[in-house]
């Protein structure tokens, strides 16, 4: 693993498997009484969010306390941001008190690259999204949640998503977690479409490792994930698609198109969903749609990588039992950081 | 006045020659010149070449006196061995009337580091909406003969054609940016794979050459030259070749550094090579050397533009766009056109110095070296390489893409009117 998680593409196949391997341990954390585990007692994290995001922010908060770190959150309206202030400044007044590690996300595609990169500060950084760019902890997130169902929690374990077929529609060339999405899934073997008008697909997309369709229904037969992105209703002003009515006809998932779909597949949004947009309340609040899960996910995906980043060679996991199944990975995962060293 | 005897250069790159100056003029050209008490610069095999001559520089002042004044952006020219820039009119107030040109004409004749030719506007406050008092500039002390928005594109088509046709009154030439406002709306970097990676706005080439294409036959309707700033595509050079081989009267000038980096760059997310237009593909910089080389492409010009720290030191969206140049352009062009073959010292002459100067009518600027003419001259180390340290820059801001980068080339001494500006590298 690297210091810092400022994009999906700078992960090895290994890297991945370690964090979803993490995660799962994570999540039977959440199974315990008390959700609570010391690992980052007395580290400071702290949640630097320029954008507003009430999701992910209180997703990493919820993660970093359950693994006993400091919280400090910081949001740019109302602060000093708001009065000019430089992201450099704000970055390093935060360090001057003390922070081991930024979750930042910020407007403007690689603001976290700069700040990983610059010299302006030494804690590690997490990209919880910049702007246009990335947002690895979606993707890995996202790649939990289908290992989960398409391989299973237990059976998962060391596993990547190897020839599972994963499609993605809508709004790619917004989005960010199309892009760290295209970049994880393609790392673990899986076969990634996107679909979308052609209108919301960048130029440069042609060289992506995956395939691109501007039809859905031909697409869905041969799915095994259908990820929806969300698609802001503003796009249309923009001349992106006519109305609202016309891309819900050809790129929204109703009923219909989801009986398309072979029978173990699932559908996907990272949130929040437009309803009557890209999809129907019928799919939304089908048990085939993931979306309530993704949340949950995001929690023991967001521990796991504050834990690879900042935890050290302690196991993240002690259990009462040590035949545990969850005791052996960790051993594993330590066992892994010391090969390493040597 | 004094006399100043150059012993052996090479004139253009051509044999090792001697130059006699006498005040304010070349006295002799030819070999073996007797001192008679001449102060003797031994030119040791440099080449020496005409002043050079930048039809696009940005000197801030007034304005942006924290990023460059005139005083340092003339000290940064003497330095990169010019001895005329064209200054911008993007200024704070813009150079849209008499008042403002001359002030900037004025501050460069005292300084005496380099002529300064101010560019006029070509709409009041580079708006695009109304014609700025063209004639009235072209009458007052600086003289002005090119107009430009530059910064901005004379985007209503109506105007443009109204600018060209009115320029002719005073054989005047606009100069266009050629931006398409809105196709390039949000734009942060060339549109293509790299912009897609990175999340990061595209500027479309296509809106650069779209207003290429309408302007060359805009300028073709109503008989006027139109000169194309810092072209940047492969496709622009070949739409400027299809208008010069039908006759109109089209000229174009590269920047440096679109002859030699591109968009990969952007990777970092380092502002320092953000830029408009911004750097385009491999593919662009070949098109634009083999479209210099061949008069495609007729000039260098730098759009040198001086930025402060801060506006470089943070994330890309938020960061100003421009590079300085005028201290690397020459450096820059024995790199990527001398050193490579396309073009030989004869040839950067052309296009750094008798051509620009030629275009913007720059009087006294860009002559031959010899007997008569004025002693505009620039002499150039070209045997030496180094790394580019910006903390030697004469310049007030230090916005180089190249810092650390291994570069050809060095300009020991500047002339201007046979007063030197630089010796041995340093301003006087």
């Amino acid at each position: 693993m690297q210091r810092h998680l400022i994009s999906a593409a700078d992960l090895t196949r290994d890297d991945a498997v370690l964090i979803l391997d993490t995660a799962e341990e994570m999540a039977r954390v959440a199974d315990r009484p008390i959700k609570k585990l010391p690992t980052l007692r007395g580290r400071t994290v702290v949640n630097l969010f320029f954008e507003d995001s009430t999701r992910t922010r209180i997703s990493f908060e919820a993660a970093e306390k359950r693994l006993s770190a400091d919280v400090i959150n910081f949001t740019a309206k109302g602060s000093s941001v708001s009065k000019g202030e430089s992201l450099k400044d704000t970055a390093q007044t935060l360090e001057a008190m003390g922070v081991d590690a930024v979750v930042i996300r910020h407007g403007a595609s690689g603001a976290p690259y700069r700040l990983a990169t610059s010299g302006w500060i030494d804690a590690h950084v997490i990209n919880a999204g910049d702007g246009t760019h990335q947002h690895p902890t979606q993707a890995l997130l996202d790649a939990f949640t289908m290992r989960r169902r398409l391989v299973g929690p237990d059976a998962g374990l060391g596993q990547d998503l190897s020839g599972r077929r994963i499609t993605i529609v809508g709004d790619v060339l917004h989005s960010r977690v199309a892009r760290s999405n295209v970049d994880l899934l393609h790392t673990l073997g899986a076969e990634v479409t996107l679909v979308a008008p052609p209108t919301l697909l960048p130029v440069g997309v042609e060289t992506w490792p995956c395939e691109v369709s501007y039809d859905l229904d031909s697409t869905l037969p041969k799915s095994d994930a259908v990820m929806m992105l969300r698609v802001q209703r503003e796009r249309m002003n923009a001349a992106f698609f006519p109305t609202e009515r016309e891309y819900s006809r050809r790129y929204g998932l109703d009923g219909d198109r989801m009986a398309r779909m072979p029978e173990h597949a699932v559908v996907m949004h990272p949130g929040p969903m437009v309803r009557g947009m890209e999809i129907t309340a019928e799919v939304a609040d089908s048990d085939r749609c993931t979306v309530v899960e993704q949340v949950s996910n995001g929690v023991s995906i967001r521990m796991a990588v504050l834990y690879l980043l900042l935890g050290g060679n302690e196991p993240a996991v002690t259990h009462p039992s040590p035949t545990t199944p969850a005791t052996r990975r960790s051993a594993s995962a330590s066992e892994l950081r010391t090969t390493e060293e040597k | 006045m004094s006399k100043i005897l150059i012993r052996g250069a090479k004139v253009l790159g051509g044999e090792p020659q001697d130059v006699l100056i006498d005040g304010e003029t070349i006295a002799r050209v030819g070999t073996g010149l007797p001192a008679e008490g001449a102060e003797v610069v031994e030119a040791g095999g440099k080449v020496l070449l005409p002043g050079l001559v930048d039809l696009h520089t940005h000197l801030r002042e007034p304005g942006r006196e924290d990023s460059e004044t005139v005083l340092t952006g003339t000290r940064a020219a003497a330095s990169g061995g010019y001895t005329a820039v064209f200054a911008m009119a993007n200024t704070f107030p813009v150079a849209d009337t008499a008042g403002v040109v001359e002030q900037v004409w004025r501050l460069g004749k005292e300084h005496g580091y380099c002529d300064v030719r101010p560019v006029g506007a070509v709409t009041v406050g580079l708006e695009g909406r109304k014609l700025a008092e063209l004639g009235a500039m072209h009458e007052s002390a600086a003289g002005v003969t090119v107009f430009s928005d530059d910064g901005k594109c004379v985007h209503d088509a109506v105007i443009m054609r109204r600018a060209l046709e009115y320029v002719k009154a005073f054989d005047g030439i606009v100069a266009q940016h050629a931006q398409e406002p809105r196709l390039t709306e949000g734009a942060q970097m060339n549109e293509g794979v790299v912009s897609a990676e990175l999340g990061l706005g595209g500027w479309p080439a296509v809106a650069e050459e779209s207003i290429i294409a309408r302007d060359v036959l805009l300028a073709e309707h109503v008989g006027s030259r139109v000169h194309i700033c810092h072209l940047s595509t492969a496709g622009s050079v070949e739409i400027v070749r299809w208008a010069k081989s039908r006759g109109i009267r089209v000229t174009a000038e590269v920047t440096p550094h679109h002859l030699l980096l591109t968009d990969e760059l952007v990777r970092t997310y380092d502002p320092v090579y953000k830029v408009n237009p911004p750097l385009r593909t491999e593919r662009d910089v070949t098109a634009l050397r083999e479209a210099l080389a061949d008069g495609t492409i007729d000039i260098v010009a730098t759009d040198h533009a001086p930025h402060p720290h801060e506006d470089k030191d943070c994330e890309w969206a938020a960061a100003a766009m421009g590079m300085v140049g005028l201290e690397t352009a020459l450096s820059v062009v024995q790199e990527t056109m001398v050193d490579t073959g396309l073009l030989d010292w004869a040839g950067v002459a052309d296009r750094m110095s008798f051509t620009p100067a030629r275009i913007g009518q720059a009087e006294g600027h860009g002559r031959p070296v010899s007997a008569g003419e004025p002693a505009n001259l620039t002499l150039v180390d070209t045997a030496y390489r180094g790394p580019v340290d910006p903390a030697g820059f004469a310049s007030r801001s230090r916005n180089t893409p190249y810092e650390g980068r291994e570069l050809p080339g060095r300009v020991t001494h500047t002339w201007l009117r046979g007063k030197a500006t630089l010796v041995d590298g340093k301003l006087t």
